[in-house]
């Protein structure tokens, strides 16, 4: 019982103590002496401040939506907007409803693509809101609301999206009014197999085997222009492994628009430069380390006897001709193979 | 990579190279290795030997051989490789606007076996976090039991525990990905899950010390102490099941983005469920209709009615490696390698196309196959360089199939945003590139 609490909290342990004792006699003695004690009736009171829809918990009072534009004002519409309709930190509040959705019960801006939703078009239940605003709002003070301001931020929330009038007075004895005008009150359904194990799932798959049904054409994939939106993923894998990251962010000002990877079969030239690791440091199209391999062949479009001097150049490596950095020599590669690897070079590395 | 710019390097190094505009092509990881650490890491890599007579790394006597390494305890609370730190958890940027009520992924692209490292483990708040003092955290039992109590965590740690291995999944896990492709990696479309194996004191022993309402108690609520309060309820059928209340994770204490010093763990429910630094919980007879039950995860359907309590993950499996935005490094031999779980129980199969679900194998189920814990399976795949889409399909004991992005959208449409347990297609294209791509 608080044994540790009160090494560092005594005057507060000593007075729980104290309590505690009046009603230890009463406890039922349980499974497991000696663990936990009961709650104190103003513990359970402290804490125990959740509104069910059917508004158990509700505590009485009452609020006006004109107090609540007040409230709304210094405490929320910095983050909401002054109509609650502010998209900068959460979604809008208010907003999508209208008089026949009142009528309704059920917002038909819901069954629209496209839609957004705002909290009070998905609001199925007004406990929910005044539960949650005196728990969690204003987000970097939660539970500062007093039982007046809560009731009244509700109604002034309401009053904006015109389920209530301007000089609504909020209170528990009216709350079950309001229920009735939610706009998406009737907007739920419990109709679904998910809400307990046993449940009756709603899609159904066969485990085919073979030849099974399936065009296994692309329908979607990620836009080019949201390569990069996720960072670099080169960084985002391991250095060893089956596999790395695609470069996906390019950090060199002026470098090339990133291009839609469309590899043409790979051709024997290819596979040997890769193999040879060749192609980290020369691109196709674009210099990585060294030049690209269509730079390379476009320079020496026209020069006679290149092809010689090429393969010279990669058995012993150097530097100096497209810039300062050097190839590293490949002293473990067959002639044949250079010779082989230059023409397919010279030839656009196709 | 001070070793290999010693013994194995056999030019200057490059400068490092900034990576440059052309993206993809199977080299561009290369590059990077480059950056990291010189042509020698490049070798190394590609597998070839620099030098005539073999790899210098094998071949010179390198530093961590040749000399004294690091004492004990150099560390108290070890940490992971330096080698390691691309595998973060990271935001998927513009998803949500404020760092506080955000979600970090876990970075499944990397990880192996069923368990998730601690530093590594999902994260969504909605009020921030905090790291709560453990001595002065309480839990109380109350609403329709005999007496109300207040446990604390001595107590709590006293009383009979169980320590069980289960999967959590965010409830929005893969919803980026309803109406068509919007995340690159496997990180971002499937890393609001984790497994751990938790430990702590089951609900129904405190809900059984407290004297229940056998009666008429349906439903508990659970509440967090954090500033969101956050309230889900549990049917008494699952809170009575296998749910704990829990501070052990992975062999230690909770940590505080998971909810330290206590939290719920609720078998096969979405994550929401799981309330951290949990401080109350209420037996009660009807449903709460909690904020997170009446504006949030609520799955929309194309009539524009709200599904409501939705909360069992069904069958749901993903291919990790290869997976969106990696490279394969070359042809030939991979083991292709994913992970499977339901909230309705065991994995009983998983099965692997390379073809965009024309064919299938059965993939091996690596052990051990737990209730409602992720399951590794595994598959031999020879990549001959010819473009392939890979799948996984889950099937659990109940004989429920994984379904395709097709039948769900048939039933669901594309906005309800949770519960997308689709099957995740990885497009690999002739240069090695993995994307993520939908086909139907
Ligand atoms: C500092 C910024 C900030 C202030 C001030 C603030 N809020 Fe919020 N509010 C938020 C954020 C952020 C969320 C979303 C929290 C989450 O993700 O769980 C939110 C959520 C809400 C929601 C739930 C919306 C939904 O659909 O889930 C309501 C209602 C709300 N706020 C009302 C209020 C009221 C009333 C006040 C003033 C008393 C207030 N807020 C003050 C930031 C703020
Ligand atoms: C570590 C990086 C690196 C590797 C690996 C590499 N190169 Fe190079 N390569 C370079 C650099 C840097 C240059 C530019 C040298 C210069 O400016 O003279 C270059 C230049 C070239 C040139 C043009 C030479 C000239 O004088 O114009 C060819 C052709 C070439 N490389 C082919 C290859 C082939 C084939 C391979 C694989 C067997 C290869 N490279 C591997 C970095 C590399």
């Amino acid at each position: 019982m608080s044994r540790s609490a009160s090494l560092s909290h005594a005057p507060a342990a000593l007075l729980l103590a104290a309590l505690l004792c009046a009603s230890a006699g009463a406890v039922a003695q349980g499974k497991y002496p000696g663990i936990g004690r009961p709650a104190t009736p103003a513990e359970v009171k402290a804490w125990d401040t959740d509104v069910r829809s059917d508004f158990t918990g509700l505590p009485k009072g009452s609020g006006s939506a004109k107090k609540g534009e007040e409230v709304w004002d210094a405490k929320c519409a910095s983050c909401h907007g002054t109509f609650a309709e502010s998209n900068e930190v959460f979604p809008p509040i208010v907003g999508g409803t209208t008089a026949e959705d009142i009528k309704n019960g059920r917002v038909a801006g819901l069954a629209k693509s496209n839609e957004g939703r705002t909290t009070l078009m998905k609001l199925s239940r007004i406990s929910t809101l005044w539960d949650y605003i005196h728990r969690s709002m204003p987000w970097t003070a939660p539970r500062s609301l007093s039982v007046e301001e809560t009731y009244a931020v509700t109604a002034y929330i309401l009053a904006l999206g015109r389920i209530v009038p301007e000089d609504f007075v909020l209170s528990d004895a009216n709350m079950a009014e309001v229920q009735a005008r939610l706009p998406n009150r009737n907007g739920t359904t419990t109709a679904h197999g998910l809400w307990t194990v046993k449940g009756r799932p709603d899609v159904k798959n066969t485990a085919c085997m073979k030849d099974c049904p399936t065009e296994a054409k692309v329908m979607s994939q990620l836009p080019a222009h949201a390569r990069d939106a996720h960072g670099n993923i080169a960084e985002q894998n391991r250095v060893v492994g089956p596999v790395r990251g695609a470069v996906t962010v390019r950090a060199a000002a002026g470098a090339a628009a990133p291009v839609a990877t469309a590899a043409p079969a790979a051709s024997a030239d290819r596979i040997m430069a890769e193999k040879n690791g060749c192609l980290a440091c020369h691109g196709v199209d674009n210099k990585i380390v060294g030049p690209g391999f269509k730079e390379i062949a476009a320079r020496y479009k026209d020069a006679g006897g290149s092809e010689a001097k090429l393969a010279a150049k990669i058995k012993a490596g150097g530097a100096g001709t497209w810039g300062a950095i050097p190839m590293p020599p490949h002293p473990g590669m067959k002639d044949e193979d250079i010779n082989s690897l230059v023409k397919w070079i010279l030839g656009g590395a196709r | 990579m001070e070793t290999n710019r010693r013994a194995g390097r056999i030019l200057p190094a490059p400068e490092a190279p900034a990576p440059t505009g052309r993206s993809g092509g199977r080299r561009s990881f290369l590059r990077n290795a480059l950056a990291l650490g010189g042509g020698a890491a490049a070798a190394a890599l590609s597998g070839r030997a620099s030098a005539a007579d073999g790899d210098p790394l094998i071949l010179k006597p390198q530093p961590h051989a040749t000399a004294l390494g690091q004492p004990v305890a150099a560390l108290g609370y070890g940490q992971p490789s330096k080698w390691e730190k691309n595998l973060q958890r990271r935001e998927s940027p513009g998803l949500t606007r404020v760092p506080q009520s955000s979600v970090a992924f876990a970075p499944l692209q990397g990880m192996f076996g069923i368990i998730t490292p601690n530093g590594l483990h999902f994260e969504r708040h909605h009020q921030g976090w905090w790291d709560l003092d453990p001595s002065r955290h309480r839990l109380m039992v109350m609403g329709m039991v005999k007496q109300s109590r207040v446990y604390t965590m001595d107590d709590l740690m006293r009383l009979p525990s169980v320590s069980r291995i289960h999967f959590i999944e965010c409830g929005a896990n893969t919803g980026m990905e309803w109406s068509n492709v919007a995340v690159p990696t496997v990180q971002y479309s499937h890393g609001m899950l984790s497994c751990c194996e938790f430990t702590g004191v089951k609900l129904s022993t405190l809900l059984d010390e407290c004297g229940y309402d056998r009666k008429k108690a349906r439903f508990v609520l659970a509440e967090g102490a954090d500033g969101s309060g956050l309230t889900r309820t549990i049917s008494i059928e699952q809170a009575l099941d296998d749910v704990i209340v829990a501070w052990g994770m992975n062999g230690e204490m909770l940590r505080p983005e998971n909810g330290y010093p206590l939290r719920l763990v609720v078998p096969g429910v979405q994550g929401v469920s799981w309330v951290k630094w949990l401080r109350r919980i209420e037996v009660g007879d009807k449903h709460w209709d909690t904020r997170e039950e009446v504006l949030h995860y609520i799955d929309l359907m194309p009539d524009g009615l709200h599904r409501q309590y939705t909360q069992i993950q069904e069958a749901k499996s993903v291919i990790t490696t290869p997976s969106g935005g990696q490279m394969l490094l070359d042809k030939g031999f991979y083991n292709v390698s994913g992970l499977a779980w339901s909230g309705r129980g065991r994995i009983r199969r998983v099965d692997v196309s390379v073809d965009g679900g024309r064919n299938w194998r059965t993939a091996r189920l690596e052990g051990p196959v737990l209730a409602k814990a992720l399951t590794r399976f595994n598959i031999d795949w020879v990549w001959d360089g010819s473009p392939a889409v890979l799948q996984s399909r889950a099937i659990d004991e109940t004989g429920y199939v994984q379904p395709k992005i097709s039948q769900l959208r048939a039933v669901r449409g594309t906005r309800s945003i949770y519960h997308n347990n689709m099957i995740q297609s990885w497009k690999v294209a002739e240069s090695g590139e993995v994307s993520n791509v939908q086909v139907g």
